[in-house]
């Protein structure tokens, strides 16, 4: 009896096995999008000066990478391989759409602040990269947490960056948000003031960090951090 | 695949992508414009940011709380370039469907010929008094930029500035709208002498005199964006003139 359950199991393919955590893990390390993966630089660097934008560009690439790699893999066998690119680029870009006018209709400040950088998520090399490469190859259950995974892995990522970027270029976290914390800074709504402040007079925040080539910087520091301490992405040719 | 798979493929693809997006499209349509109708009064609004009352910060107003100011403290005029008033056939006739003078678009409005142009004024009464809130826009660095000037009763002291861009550069020319210290300064400055001649305000690099009360300090590292902002106060205000001569030539007749 045992051994029949389990034969059973195998042939219909667990929900949450081995192979399928994998894929929802792995790209969050041993194969990011962006630090190993190298994809979706220009939205990384553009975007990453705030919690907050960072934030809902992250969970909007979770969303779009998601679905369209569901929504791919579920018609993959009637896909003309002619027109493949055009298809993909066609369901990607209706759910950006869905996701512009949704942002528009719930939250206008943040869809005002993102402005063009939803519509880029169209061109976005991971979602697109993720079809090509997985999708296009896979079942539908299994392309859908390949989606979510590097949506996750690119969110990640793009959160570590802002944090660093807002709380040194800004003095502040989550900013826009109900959420704000203002830690340091020149006027009284900061935690410390370093107008007033004896200890903190030197202070002043770096506008360097404001700009996109600190994005740059950080996302090389990461990418050195974690190939210095993950054995399996130490380049041996 | 035969071509005709491939070209019956697309079509049913483009047609039920098409409608789908047409239906969410519509939907949401009436959201939307509410939306943005709330944020850019809330952006006019933001230029009296100190006179909304006591105890009310600009930034936690709600959506309610800012349609509830324009409904009842605020009156809106439009004007052509005579600094005549329009009414909502004139509005609509240069190109708003609305027929409010909200309904302005200063992006679309710099883009016409200069003496086809209409302009909004949005009147803010307070206990303490009217303010004239004025919208203006002109260029930066790299994109347009726009700003919203609030004049006190006198129509030539300053009361209050916000300004916006469009791509500034941040921690640079991005600190007219992101450095409250920026429009701050503007508080109080005069844009006519005591001769009552038009001076407006002038962002001056390196550093306004002290005393000087028709200009403010520059932003270093930003000088074009700063010049920027005081062409387009010059040109901008001067655009009101004919109104605010109007209202000063009646002064006297009112009395209230």
């Amino acid at each position: 009896m045992a051994a029949n359950t389990v034969q059973e199991a195998k042939v219909q393919e667990p929900l949450f096995g081995k192979k399928e955590r994998k894929l929802l893990t792995d790209p969050l390390s041993d194969n990011n999008p962006i630090t190993v993966q190298v994809l979706g630089i220009c939205s990384a660097l553009a975007v990453t000066s705030l919690v907050l934008p960072s934030l809902v560009i992250s969970i909007a690439v979770v969303f779009v990478c998601a679905f369209s790699s569901l929504i791919t893999s579920l018609v993959r066998n009637a896909i003309p391989s002619q027109v493949r690119m055009i298809v993909q680029l066609v369901i990607i870009a209706s759910l950006v759409t869905v996701v512009e006018l949704a942002l528009k209709a719930f939250n206008y400040p943040v869809y005002k602040q993102l402005s063009v950088y939803i519509g880029l998520i169209i061109t976005n090399c991971i979602v697109m990269g993720r079809l090509e490469a997985f999708a296009m190859a896979n079942k539908p259950w299994r392309s859908f947490l390949d989606g979510i995974g590097n949506g996750l892995g690119y969110g990640a990522i793009l959160i570590i960056v802002a944090v660093i970027r807002e709380v040194f270029g800004k003095g502040s976290l989550f900013a826009g948000s109900p959420l704000e914390m203002k830690f340091i800074g020149a006027s009284d709504d900061y935690m410390i003031n370093t107008l007033t402040s004896d200890w903190f007079g030197w202070y002043s925040n770096n506008n360097l960090m404001v700009l996109p080539a600190a994005a740059m910087f950080i996302i090389g520091i990461l990418i050195w951090i974690q190939r210095s301490r993950n054995p399996k992405l130490v380049d041996i040719s | 695949m035969s071509t005709s798979y491939v070209v019956r493929f697309v079509l049913i693809m483009t047609t039920i992508v098409a409608v789908l997006l047409t239906v969410m499209f519509l939907g949401l349509k009436d959201i939307s414009a509410k939306n943005e109708a709330v944020f850019n009064k809330k952006a006019i609004l933001s230029a009296v940011a100190d006179h909304l009352g006591e105890g009310v910060v600009h930034k936690d107003l709600t959506d309610e709380q800012i349609v509830d100011i324009f409904e009842n403290k605020v009156e809106q005029i439009a004007l052509n370039m005579s600094g005549e008033q329009l009414d909502a056939q004139g509005i609509i006739s240069s190109g708003y469907k609305g027929g409010k003078p909200e309904n302005i678009d200063m992006a679309k409005e710099k883009k016409k010929d200069e003496a086809d142009r209409i302009l909004p004024v949005y009147v803010y009464n307070t206990d303490k008094g009217k303010f004239y809130i004025f919208s203006v826009r002109g260029n930066g660095l790299w994109d347009e930029i726009w700003g919203n000037i609030a004049l006190e009763e006198d129509l030539s002291t300053i009361a209050g500035v916000s300004f916006d861009h469009k791509g500034e550069t941040p921690g640079l020319g991005a600190e007219i709208k992101d450095n409250p210290a920026f429009p701050k300064q503007f508080k109080g400055k005069k844009i006519y002498n005591d001769k009552g001649q038009y001076t407006s305000v002038a962002v001056v690099k390196g550093g306004a005199e002290r005393g000087d009360i028709h200009a403010v300090d520059g932003i270093s590292g930003a000088t074009v964006t700063a010049d920027g902002v005081g062409k387009m106060l010059a040109t901008g205000l001067r655009y009101y003139e004919p109104y605010i001569n109007q209202i000063k030539g009646s002064k006297p007749g009112i009395k209230n």
